[in-house]
């Protein structure tokens, strides 16, 4: 039915459009931003988590190090990070293997104005397959994304467990728990009703920061949507005028459904979590 | 003195003064200090504009998201929801391709004797559509800001003010408005500065930098493009963002004291780090 375009017309035309090969890719490309959301979650708490606990240790080059890190988001922008991050991280690792492999140059890497490392050095190998490539600048985007929210999460969970009343945790001394006790069963659990306000938020910074992908060189959905939506000419099969408008339009109406979606589960889970405490949904909303 | 050399060609570069070309080859670490600095000028410009005009946007906005009546209420909730729901990075690609699309000729808006001509071409540029974007976007978070501390704002006061026989406009200006701003001013200090921060999407997202003259990450992202070398410009722009977020803290923390200057200050509300709902 769509193999002669030229002789369609109206919903037929939009029908054969609309399952082109790209844009099945566009719709694809969709799953990229979900697994990009699905994959640095939970990283982005694991980070979190190392961030906060850094912040609060007793080691004090370990407290410097958390403290760094947890205030580094608040001075500077995340898209600094997103531009730096993964960039960075390529030439440190092809810096890494670079000394290993080919001990024998010893040319600076910063020639003029290029960075050189020998061929089998390279990430990945220049005659690896094109998918490798895709795959590894996916991976650099989690890193950055990670590193990035990592941070966010690192000053709500150490805010969080700052909250928790100081008489819980005296209570739980008072009866015989050591101090790693006191935090598995008493500190950790009560902490969450805290930092699920906060934690829903980086959340949806996340979701929000996903079109950055663009940036990072990604073929995602803001790729496909400048890609498909431009002007074509009689030249190509479905001729168009610029759609890009109502393409993003597409890309908004996605976002706004995502992050409402979102928010109504993170309401369901605040309810989920506040049983059984001493706190009523208003206090945890006010302290976010 | 140092830099003088690039401090004459590119200090004002961001705003087309000076140097016509950027530095291509053997680029000193001066001349990236001096470039990215002159493009902090695009981030000032852009972020005091849009939280001044915002600032009273905003208030409007929470005021009818506050109403009971719907033909307000609902339109500003909306508003709200949209820009607060949609990545800022898309709504610049969107408001960017909507710009295009008008006509290039410019509106004539006919007002009774005299006949404006709106220049449209203004909207596709930065230092306009940009900022008009920035501008309805800080309105749309700083509402909800506001919106939760007019939620908030203690009826005791309210009805102290009915007693004395306030209504209407004044009630607001002088009772609830105050203490509206006392309660919201430590989250409208985060959102001026995350906002601050959202102005480098800028020139990534559809907007062209028109003869190269763009913000303080463009310059960056041309330097680590140059050389292949991030460790040297990112950093610096890392410093001036650092710097400047200070500046909005000591000016903000200043408000903060002047609203809250009757206030015990052991009952003061404190400046706290909390990115609410960001873009």
């Amino acid at each position: 039915m769509c193999a002669d375009p030229k002789v369609l017309e109206g919903l037929s035309w939009f029908a054969c459009y609309l399952t082109t090969p790209k844009h099945f890719q566009f719709y694809l490309s969709f799953l990229t931003v979900l697994a990009l959301i699905f994959i640095t979650a939970p990283f982005t708490l694991l980070l979190g988590f190392a961030g906060a606990l850094a912040t609060r240790s007793r080691f004090l080059p370990l407290r410097w190090i958390g403290t760094a890190y947890t205030s580094m988001v608040r001075g500077v922008p995340d898209i600094v990070f997103f531009l730096f991050v993964p960039i960075a991280l390529d030439q440190v690792l092809e810096y890494a293997r670079h000394r290993v492999l080919c001990p024998e140059v010893t040319d600076p890497v910063y020639r003029g104005n290029d960075f050189v490392v020998c061929a089998i050095a390279k990430l990945p190998l220049n005659s690896a397959p094109q998918w490798t490539h895709e795959i590894y600048g996916f991976a650099l985007a989690i890193v950055a994304f990670s590193v990035v929210f990592g941070a966010f999460a690192a000053n709500t969970i150490h805010g969080a467990l700052s909250a928790v009343p100081r008489e819980q945790l005296e209570t739980a001394r008072a009866f015989g728990l050591n101090e790693r006790q006191t935090f598995r069963r008493i500190h950790l659990p009560q902490m969450w009703v805290y930092a699920l306000p906060g934690l829903s938020n980086v959340w949806m910074i996340l979701i929000k920061a996903t079109p950055l992908l663009f940036l990072l060189g990604i073929t995602d959905i803001v790729y496909w949507a400048r890609e498909l939506g431009g002007t074509k000419t009689s030249f190509f099969e479905y001729p168009h005028s610029d759609w890009r408008l109502w393409y993003f339009l597409v890309l908004l109406v996605f976002y706004l459904g995502l992050t409402s979606v979102s928010e109504k589960v993170f309401a369901a889970l605040r309810r989920r979590v506040s049983r059984g405490q001493a706190v009523i949904g208003e206090i945890a909303e006010a302290l976010r | 003195m140092i830099c003088g050399q690039a401090l004459a060609s590119y200090g004002f570069r961001s705003i087309g003064l000076g140097e016509r070309a950027l530095p291509r080859a053997d680029i000193a670490v001066c001349e990236q200090i001096v470039l990215i600095g002159s493009g902090v000028i695009w981030n000032l410009y852009l972020a005091a504009l849009a939280v001044v005009m915002g600032f009273f946007f905003a208030t409007a906005l929470a005021v009818a998201k506050n109403t009971a009546n719907p033909w307000y209420r609902k339109p500003a909730a909306w508003f709200i929801f949209v820009f607060r729901g949609s990545p800022l990075f898309i709504q610049f690609f969107f408001a960017y391709e909507a710009f295009v699309l008008l006509p290039r000729a410019g509106i004539d808006i006919p007002l009774g004797i005299a006949t404006i001509t709106a220049e449209t071409g203004w909207l596709t540029k930065a230092w306009l559509g940009a900022l008009i974007v920035l501008f309805l976007n800080t309105s749309a978070y700083s509402a909800e800001i506001f919106y939760g501390a007019l939620r908030a704002v203690p009826s005791g006061e309210i009805e102290a003010a009915n007693a004395f026989g306030m209504s209407g406009f004044s009630r607001f200006r002088r009772i609830i408005w105050p203490t509206l701003l006392r309660l919201a001013w430590p989250s409208y200090t985060n959102e001026a500065i995350f906002l601050f921060h959202a102005t480098t999407l800028v020139f990534f997202s559809g907007f062209p930098a028109w003869r190269q003259q763009g913000d303080a990450l463009y310059y960056a992202s041309y330097f680590a493009q140059r050389t292949f070398n991030p460790f040297v410009p990112y950093p610096i722009a890392a410093i001036y963002f650092i710097a400047c977020t200070i500046l909005i803290i000591l000016l903000f923390g200043a408000i903060n004291r002047r609203l809250n200057r009757h206030i015990d200050p052991e009952f003061r509300a404190r400046l706290r780090f909390r990115p609410q709902f960001m873009r």
